[in-house]
C-alpha cells in the first residue's frame, strides 16, 4: 500500500518536471483527452476499456489501416482451415463505445507539447497518449532479405496480404516440395507462433501433398511449448522417424549453425551460419524484431530496440504522459502475445482513467493464455496469472503452466474448442 | 575446421519442460548460474485488485462482462456467487476436471475469487440461440429430472442457466459428471443426475444437451 502510494508520487513528480500538472487541469473541468496510436490488439482494447472506465474521457484512436488482421489464428489461414476474412476486424465496434477512430498514419509525437501529428496533416492534443505500434523487423540482419524481397518471400508475421501470399504459394507448390521456415531470434512476437505455423502447414501438406517436407532453420536451441510441439509432431507427423514431415534444426546456444544469414531470392535458397545452402519451394523468413517505427521516431525505445515502461501504468520511463503497451513494450515477465497485449491494455486503461481523475492507480491484475493448434483435434496451451511485484520490478507469475504431457486425446480435442472460443471472445473483447 | 554443434529436440525438450516460453528457459539458465551465489528472495506482490480489474482478465476467453460468443468456452455472466466460488475451488483442488482452469484458478486467493464471483453475479447472462435442433426427448428429460432446480426450462436467471449456455461445454461437463471426473457441487443434483442415467442411460445426456442448445429466444 505504501509502496503503491510512493510510486504514484514518483509518477506525478515526473509529470511536474515536464510541466504537465494534472490536478489543476482537472479542476478547471477541461475535457480529458487520450490519443491512442495504433489499432491492433493493445491499442483497440485500451481505447475501448478507457471509454468503459470513464465515458467522460475523449478517446481518439489513430490507425493507418481500415482493418486489422490478427496474427493469431493466421496459421489456420495458411492450412486452409479458415478464411482470411475471418481474421479481419474493423473499427465500427469501437465507434459504438464513443472512440473517435481516425484513419491516418501517425508521423510524430511531441512529448513536450503533448501532441500527435499525422501524415494527413492533422495535430491532436493529449493529456495522455497510448502508443501501441506492435513490431517492426530488423531488416539488416539477414543478407538479401528486405521489405521488397518480402513481397515475394513472405514473413507473414504481420497478417493480411502477407498471409494470403504465403497461402497461395503453399497451394501452388508441387507434392514433394520443401517448405523452409526461418523463425527469428528472441525476443519476438508470439513465441510459439513459428512452430504452430510449421504444424498447421504440416496439417495441410499431410492431406494434400503428403510427399512434401518442412525444414525449420532455427537460430535458437529451444522454443516455446517445445516438449508439447515435439510430442504433437510425433503423434501426427512422424517426427523423428525416417518419414518425418517436419525437420527442426536448432542452433546450440551461442552458435548460428542453423540460423539463416543469407537469402538468395533468385534461387529460392538460404544460407545458414554453417554455410549450408538449403533450397526451398516455399520460403518463409521471419526476421528478428524490434518495436514498431513510431516508437523509435518518438524516442520511446532504449538500446534493446523495445520500450522501457513502468509495469503498473505502462507509462514510458523515457517520456512522461506517454504509455506503451503490447509487443513494443518491455513488460518484464509477460510474453509478446495477443492475450498479454489485451491484458496490459486493460491495466493501462484503468491506470490512465485513475490518473486523469486525480486518483492513485489501483492494484493491477494480468493474465496470459495462449493456445496452439498442432493438428486436427490437437490443441495445446500455456497460461499464467500474474501479479506485480511491490517494488514494480517484475510482472510475476503466480500460477499457470503448460498442458500436461499426459493429456488425453479428449483433452487435446477440447483445447481446440477452447482455442476457437478464445479467438471469438478476445476479438469481440477488443473490437466489439 | 569448424565443428557443427547438434541440438536434439528430445534433449532440449527435457530442459524446457515447465517453462512457458523460450525466453524464460534462458532466464532460468542464467539465474541458475547466479543462484548458487545468492538465493534471491521471492518478491512481495501487490494485492487488493478491484473486482472489475480481476474480472477483466477473464474476458479474453469468456467474453466481455463474461458473455461468451461460443463455440465452447462457457458464459460466466450471471452465475450465482456461491456456485462460482465452489467451481473455482473445485478447479483448484482437481475435484472438477479442466483443461486450463485448474492452472488458472490456483492464481487467485479466496478473496479474489469472491470478488470475481460478486462481479459476475451482477452481469446479465446473454444466451446463445439456436445452437442445436430442438429435442422433444430432451425437453421431457429436463422436465422430469432438472426443472425443479433449473426452472423455466433452465432459463431462469435466478438459477444456473443451462438453456443457451455453450453446447460443447454443457456436453463435456455432463459427461465428466457421468464418468466421475467431476464432483457435483450439489447433492440434489447428483441424485437427480444419477437417477436419469439409471433410468435412461448415458444417451440421455445427448438429448438433454440438444434441448439446452435449442433455446431460440
Amino acid at each position: 500500500m505504501n509502496i503503491s502510494r510512493r510510486r504514484f508520487i514518483q509518477v506525478s513528480g515526473l509529470a511536474t518536471v515536464a510541466g504537465a500538472v494534472g490536478a489543476p487541469y482537472i479542476a478547471m473541468g477541461a475535457t480529458k483527452k487520450v490519443v491512442v496510436v495504433g489499432g491492433g490488439t493493445g491499442g483497440a482494447t485500451a481505447a475501448k476499456y478507457l471509454r468503459m472506465a470513464d465515458p467522460s474521457i475523449e478517446v481518439t484512436l489513430i490507425e493507418a489501416n481500415p482493418h486489422y488482421y490478427t496474427c493469431y489464428m493466421s496459421n489456420e489461414v495458411l492450412s486452409g482451415e479458415r478464411t482470411l476474412d475471418s481474421i479481419r476486424f474493423g473499427y465500427t465496434g469501437l465507434g459504438k463505445h464513443g472512440v473517435k477512430v481516425v484513419n491516418d498514419m501517425v508521423t510524430g509525437i511531441d512529448a513536450k507539447a503533448r501532441t500527435v501529428t499525422t501524415k494527413g496533416g492533422k495535430t491532436f492534443n493529449y493529456d495522455r497518449c497510448i502508443v501501441a505500434p506492435g513490431i517492426d523487423f530488423k531488416w539488416d540482419t539477414i543478407e538479401g532479405y528486405d521489405a521488397n524481397v518480402a513481397e515475394r518471400i513472405p514473413h507473414a508475421w504481420k497478417a493480411g496480404t502477407q498471409t494470403a501470399l504465403l497461402r497461395r504459394q503453399l497451394e501452388s507448390m508441387r507434392d514433394g516440395g520443401t517448405v523452409v521456415i526461418c523463425p527469428p531470434g528472441n525476443p519476438f512476437r508470439c513465441p510459439p507462433g513459428p512452430y504452430e505455423r510449421a504444424s498447421q502447414i504440416a496439417h495441410y501438406l499431410k492431406q494434400h501433398k503428403p510427399k512434401s517436407k518442412i525444414i525449420i532453420l532455427d537460430p535458437k536451441p529451444k522454443f516455446s511449448k517445445m516438449g508439447l510441439f515435439v510430442q504433437g509432431w510425433k503423434d501426427l507427423y512422424g517426427y523423428e522417424t525416417d518419414n518425418s514431415m517436419i525437420d527442426w534444426r536448432g542452433s546450440a546456444q551461442g552458435s548460428n549453425d542453423n540460423a539463416v544469414v543469407k537469402v538468395d531470392a533468385g534461387s529460392m535458397s538460404v544460407t545458414t551460419g554453417f554455410d549450408d545452402v538449403v533450397k526451398a519451394d516455399v520460403l518463409n523468413v521471419i526476421p528478428n524484431q524490434k518495436a514498431g517505427k513510431i516508437a523509435f521516431d518518438a524516442g520511446l525505445t532504449n538500446d534493446s530496440g523495445w520500450c522501457p515502461i513502468d509495469l503498473h501504468t505502462f507509462e514510458s520511463k523515457i517520456h512522461p504522459n506517454i504509455h506503451v503497451i503490447g509487443d513494443a513494450s518491455i513488460a518484464k515477465g509477460m510474453p509478446k502475445s495477443g492475450y498479454a497485449a489485451n491484458s496490459e491494455a486493460k491495466v493501462c486503461a484503468a491506470s490512465i482513467a485513475a490518473l486523469l481523475n486525480g486518483h492513485e492507480p489501483g492494484t493491477p491484475a494480468y493474465v496470459n493464455t495462449c493456445y496452439s493448434i498442432v493438428g486436427k483435434d490437437y490443441g495445446i496451451s500455456v497460461a499464467a496469472v500474474y501479479k506485480l511485484a511491490e517494488d514494480g520490478s517484475k510482472i510475476t507469475k503466480v500460477s499457470g503452466g503448460l498442458t500436461p504431457k499426459d493429456a488425453s486425446a479428449e483433452a487435446r480435442k477440447r483445447e481446440v474448442g477452447y482455442a476457437h472460443s478464445w479467438f471469438k471472445n478476445i476479438t469481440s473483447d477488443i473490437f466489439g | 575446421m569448424r565443428i557443427r554443434t547438434f541440438v536434439l529436440t528430445a534433449m532440449a525438450a527435457a530442459l524446457v519442460v515447465g517453462c512457458s516460453t523460450a525466453e524464460k528457459a534462458v532466464d532460468k539458465a542464467k539465474s541458475a548460474a547466479t543462484a548458487v551465489a545468492k538465493a534471491a528472495p521471492k518478491p512481495k506482490l501487490m494485492s487488493g485488485a478491484s473486482a472489475e480489474m480481476l474480472a477483466n482478465t477473464c474476458a479474453g476467453c469468456h467474453g466481455t462482462y463474461g458473455n461468451s460468443g461460443g463455440p465452447a468456452t462457457p458464459t460466466i455472466a450471471g452465475l450465482e456467487e456461491d456456485y462460482f466460488i465452489d467451481v473455482m475451488n473445485q478447479f483448484k483442488s482437481g475435484d472438477r476436471w479442466s483443461s486450463i482452469m485448474g492452472r488458472i484458478a490456483k492464481g487467485y486467493t479466496d478473496d479474489e475469487i469472491a470478488a470475481m464471483a460478486g462481479y459476475f453475479s451482477k452481469q446479465t447472462f446473454k444466451p446463445l440461440l439456436n445452437q442445436t435442433a430442438p429435442s422433444p426427448t430432451g425437453a421431457k428429460l429436463h422436465e422430469e429430472y432438472c426443472e425443479k432446480c433449473h426452472e423455466e426450462g433452465a432459463t431462469d436467471p435466478d438459477d444456473i442457466v443451462l438453456a443457451g449456455q455453450t453446447v460443447p461445454y454443457i456436453n463435456w461437463t455432463m459427461w465428466d459428471y457421468a464418468n466421475g471426473v467431476n464432483k457435483f457441487t450439489e447433492k440434489k443434483m447428483k441424485k437427480a443426475f444419477d437417477k436419469m442415467i439409471a433410468e435412461h442411460g448415458k444417451k440421455s445426456i445427448t438429448e438433454l444437451v440438444a434441448f439446452y442448445g435449442s433455446r431460440s429466444k
